[in-house]
């Protein structure tokens, strides 16, 4: 079973950092998976989409995701920008790294909101390095990735103090969103 | 080695470095850029032992390998889009001097309007030059298939530039499990390069000399007949391959699901991939769809194509470039590969992915049924309804 997943960022937010870890998590777990990215005006700041596929079979197919099985939103100000809930596949979840609640958002989706900045704030002394804690929450929230393999990746991918603080991010939001009941509206 | 879930611009690079190339240049262009930044770190970090040398432009990169290689030292290149159009008056002097140069080309539209993202226009624009090309459908293939160039070019019987080309972003941006070989596997495969001539102050000699009309044409010919010889030396090397590192290659093309098929979907690059997907799909549903995927587009294996394709009712070739003023350069090729046999099969010709356009499975099922109602002439595929499009009609 394929499962497609969408990150909407902005250029530098590190979605494609988001992708890879995700990307390398699920390989760790003996999946396939491909990760890439898509870029708007390749300039910092605009709008990009980053994909990643996972499966139990080698994945050969390159087009854009379209239909996502999950959408991760790496800035909450791209609410305002872009469709993020287009082409939904049906039960589809998607995940915003924003503070309010899913039903303040009014995204016609199911929707789970994390405040991944506030943790990379707190945890990692930087705002805009909310890609780990996002990938927390989204750990918690499918269960297509264990919380293990992700750490595993971002283990591989950070060295010293912002490997903790990294792992710390990923853990704080995994057990924020796997403690709320639904999690989700 | 074991597969790891790298980038394929750092596959490419590893790749790279482990054929040893003595001398690198190289100057930056999206989205080939991430590759030789690779290998200058490699270089950088001690990883490598290589002279990397730095450039003002793709002319100049060109020329750097030109002369190095003509030293008898093994090079490396990499280039997209105008930047691989800029290397190309080098590049038909490298052909032409006989000189083994392998380069990576992630391949970009061209100029203008500017674009960054992939189709397959620049290295097809090389397509006369003397350089062998080839396609790779995902980053397993760009690795493998750098390994193949160097072995088929520094053979004594083509000493041709190779180009491998990589579907640009779609390819060296994306992460996927990649089998970057050992080192001495390599070794194995690729022993070191053994000019046939080199520059050296004792022994004076001139490489691309001035031939008169008495002897152009027979250094030309030779060129000639040395793509011709190239096909028997990709196929011995495909097999050598196999042996060393103990899993197959395509290395002139790949036959999908062909067998019993009575259409045939015909492209070069990663859109196979996708293609592959939807002739599975297909087939679930009872349709004889088949994929024959071009790898060598230079040389041409053309009769190995004819046999492939010679009993399918409909072929639809797709290109990610066009010939203006003529078509799809592959269709052109497709169709002629069977000028003169006797029940020629249909074949239709789509242009698609320009500048980017994405090619989805629904893009690839409506070319399909399409082409089995009527014969498609350079037919552009997925064009916007909502632009008016001036000057034509």
């Amino acid at each position: 079973m394929m499962r497609e997943i969408r990150i909407h960022a902005r250029a530098g937010q590190g979605a494609i950092t988001t992708a890879m870890l995700l990307a390398v998590a699920a390989f760790e777990e003996g999946k396939h998976a491909l990760a890439f990215p898509h870029f708007g005006a390749e300039r910092m700041g605009a709008p990009m989409n980053a994909f990643v596929r996972l499966s139990d079979v080698p994945i050969r197919l390159r087009s854009q995701i379209r239909h996502p099985d999950y959408v991760l939103v790496q800035d909450p100000t791209l609410l305002r920008v872009n469709d993020v809930t287009a082409g939904l596949k049906p039960g589809a979840i998607v995940i915003v790294n924003e503070e309010k609640s899913p039903e303040e958002l009014g995204l016609k989706a199911r929707v789970v909101t994390v405040p991944a900045s506030c943790i990379a704030r707190d945890v990692i002394g930087r705002a805009d390095r909310g890609n780990t804690a996002l990938l927390g929450a989204f750990a918690a929230a499918t269960g297509e990735i264990s919380l293990e393999a992700l750490k595993k990746a971002v283990s591989a991918r950070f060295q010293g103090e912002s490997r903790d603080r990294n792992l710390e991010a990923l853990e704080q939001a995994y057990d924020l969103i796997a403690s709320k009941p639904g999690g989700s509206s | 080695m074991a597969p790891r879930m790298i980038r394929g611009a750092q596959a490419v690079a590893e790749a790279a470095a482990l054929c040893r190339p003595q001398v690198i240049s190289a100057y930056p262009i999206t989205p080939q850029t991430v590759i030789v930044e690779e290998l200058a770190q490699m270089i950088a970090n001690g990883k490598l032992e290589a002279e990397f040398v730095n450039v003002e432009s793709e002319h100049s990169a060109a020329s750097v390998v030109l002369g190095a290689s003509a030293t008898g030292v093994r090079v490396y290149t990499a280039s997209s889009s105008q930047g691989l159009l800029l290397m190309s008056e080098v590049l038909y002097n490298i052909a032409g001097m006989r000189l083994p140069v392998v380069l990576t080309c992630a391949n970009r539209s061209v100029s203008a309007p500017l674009n960054i993202w992939n189709d397959q226009q620049d290295s097809i624009s090389l397509r006369d030059s003397g350089c062998l090309q080839f396609y790779a459908e995902n980053n397993q293939e760009a690795v493998d298939l750098l390994l193949l160039a160097y072995r088929v070019a520094e053979d004594h019987g083509v000493m041709l530039p190779a180009l491998v080309c990589v579907d640009g972003f779609l390819l060296p941006h994306a992460y996927e499990a990649v089998d970057v070989p050992e080192p001495k596997e390599v070794d194995a495969f690729l022993p070191p390069y053994q000019p046939l001539y080199r520059l050296d102050p004792d022994e004076p000699l001139t490489f691309g000399a001035y031939a008169e009309p008495d002897k152009y044409m027979e250094a030309r010919y030779m060129m000639q007949r040395a793509q011709e010889k190239a096909i028997s030396v990709i196929q011995e090397a495909g097999h050598s391959f196999e042996k060393v590192f103990g899993r197959p290659i395509s290395a002139l093309m790949e036959r999908y699901r062909m067998d019993d098929a009575s259409t045939a979907l015909v492209a070069m690059g990663s859109v196979i991939g996708t293609i592959k997907d939807v002739v599975d799909e297909l087939r679930s549903q009872g349709q004889r769809v088949g994929a024959l995927k071009i790898v060598t587009y230079r040389p041409f294996p053309k009769e190995l194509i004819y046999h492939a394709l010679k009993e399918m009712e409909n072929i639809i070739v797709l290109d990610k470039a066009v010939s203006l003023g003529s078509g799809g350069p592959l269709a052109t090729e497709i169709r002629a590969a069977f000028q003169g046999s006797p029940q020629p099969p249909r074949v239709s010709g789509v242009i698609a992915g320009l500048g980017g356009r994405d090619i989805t499975m629904d893009t690839i099922k409506r070319i399909i049924s399409q082409a089995q109602k009527e014969v498609l002439e350079a037919e552009f595929v997925d064009l916007r309804e909502d632009m008016e499009l001036e000057g034509v009609d």
